[in-house]
């Protein structure tokens, strides 16, 4: 238990402080497409400059430390009630050091628990695999900012001519990226669902963050759709920080569910430039850090 | 440009939308229950007249007695649209450092009062925190908790863009309505 709080307190670190080498790199084939002495230029110059202080500093990327989603799989008969326990506690820990900001606040007095513990905060996904033999933990520290230009659509909708095909959703994904223009700290990513409750849509919706940037989609529709929303996103201009530019997203990553025949609902969820998302591999006791992800 | 605190409004009605600013001084944090609160009448004890309030909610660690600021980034302004041109004129304010832009009723604020919206780097916490030399204070720490409290934060070369102006000119209108238009023929 110790040595499970000690290796998720590192995790927590990591994720705060150093960005995926995923998406690192496509921000720094935007930097290098950017029109020079640019207002959007001046945007990813400091971008850059900011994942190396976050780094080097050991500090938080961003100051909205944001939702802490974990996504664990464990083995079966893994005690889950014990990961969450020692999860509690490294989030604690972490916000102490100043990995985490104190991002939970009761809804309805506004006190702030100082901890990041609180009703609903941090947020576990657990996911039993027969055979395995290790845990497999994911963290996405997901900010404000972005999380509240995400959008839920709910298809046929007449005033953006969206049937329910992927015609429509690709309009309505659109709509999502003009309608956020730099509110969500673009350039980002898309993480978008379609199908499922309104519920489940927005959290497969995120869990697409989980995929690595430079990964194709299996199904040869969402594929292509998902490199359209990309290319035509990128012709808009919105550009970094929604300053103007060439750079408006730097992926997008789509599932599709299955539906209730009287609802079909596509879920927008946007992750913000500072993506922050890490992974490790440990034995099943939590202990011992077999390898880390991303 | 380097703007040093207290701005003067002659040097606010120079600015244009594209500038790119850096000030130095003293700049306040406040954002969404200190918005609310000076709405519903309350008042902070700090003078901010000719000055700048900041929309950031720092992660700050007390270290020897001292505040340290660990990260500082800017918060998404619009929440504050229906608060802020009120504020500029209650405390003063010459400019709002904050991202994302805000909307109609600030803008005309902004040319009323003599004020300017400048828009830091969104997600840029330790640029930005590298900027802030010395915490020189916090009030509303007990009511409001840490990211909500008014810090009152010495800075050097702190960079931003101008993105809505005393004159009118809002980037954020601008590049709404040519994105909107690119879309409608890309549809």
């Amino acid at each position: 238990m110790a040595g499970l709080k000690e290796n998720l307190l590192e995790l927590i670190r990591r994720t705060s402080a150093e960005m995926p080498d995923d998406v690192h790199r496509v921000l720094t084939e935007s930097l290098q497409a950017e029109e020079k002495r640019t207002t959007a230029e001046f945007a990813l110059k400091t971008i850059h400059a900011n994942i190396e202080i976050a780094a080097r500093k050991s500090q938080p990327i961003c100051q909205d430390t944001g939702s802490i989603l974990f996504y664990v799989h464990v083995p079966v008969g893994g005690d889950q009630l014990v990961f969450e326990e020692a999860a509690r506690e490294a989030v604690a820990e972490a916000t102490k050091k100043g990995f985490l900001r104190q991002n939970s606040v009761d809804s309805l007095t506004g006190k702030n628990s100082g901890t990041n513990l609180g009703p609903g905060t941090p947020t576990f996904h657990f996911t039993q695999t027969r055979g395995a033999t290790a845990v497999d933990v994911r963290l996405i520290l997901k900010g404000g900012g972005c999380e509240n230009v995400g959008a839920q659509y709910s298809l046929p909708d007449s005033r953006l001519g969206a049937d329910r095909d992927l015609k429509g959703c690709r309009r309505v994904i659109l709509d999502a990226v003009l309608q956020a223009q730099g509110k969500g700290c673009g350039p980002g990513v898309l993480g978008v669902c379609i199908g499922g409750d309104r519920a489940t849509s927005y959290a497969f919706s995120k869990e697409q963050f989980l995929r690595p940037l430079d990964d194709r989609n299996p199904n040869p529709e969402l594929d292509a759709l998902e490199q359209e929303i990309v290319a035509t996103s990128n012709q808009l201009g919105i550009g970094p920080m929604g300053f103007g530019g060439k750079t408006t997203l730097l992926g997008c990553k789509i599932c599709a569910v299955n539906r209730l025949p009287a609802s079909y609902f596509v879920s927008i969820s946007y992750m913000c430039w500072a993506f922050r998302r890490r992974g490790v591999v440990l034995s099943a006791d939590g202990g011992t850090i077999e390898k880390w992800l991303y | 440009m380097e703007l040093k605190t207290p701005i003067s409004e002659d040097v606010i009605r120079s600015l244009h939308v594209g500038d790119l600013v850096e000030i130095t001084g003293v700049v306040h944090t406040g954002r969404d229950a200190v918005h609310k609160f000076l709405h519903d009448g309350g008042s902070l004890p700090v003078d901010m007249r000719g000055g700048v309030l900041y929309h950031c909610g720092p992660v700050m660690v007390k270290e020897d007695g001292q505040w340290v600021c660990k990260a500082a980034g800017p918060t998404t302004s619009t929440r504050e649209e229906p608060y802020q041109a009120g504020v500029i004129q209650k405390l003063g304010l010459r400019a709002v450092i904050g991202k994302g832009g805000m909307g109609d009723k600030t803008l005309a604020g902004c040319k009323e009062f003599g004020c300017v919206y400048l828009h830091a780097v969104g997600g840029a916490a330790q640029v930005l925190a590298e900027c802030i030399k010395k915490v020189r204070g916090v009030c509303m720490l007990e009511e409001f908790g840490s990211p909500e409290a008014v810090w009152e934060l010495e800075v050097e070369k702190f960079p931003c863009v101008v993105t809505m102006d005393s004159h009118g000119g809002s980037l954020h209108k601008d590049v709404f309505a040519s994105s909107k238009e690119k879309l409608a023929k890309l549809l």
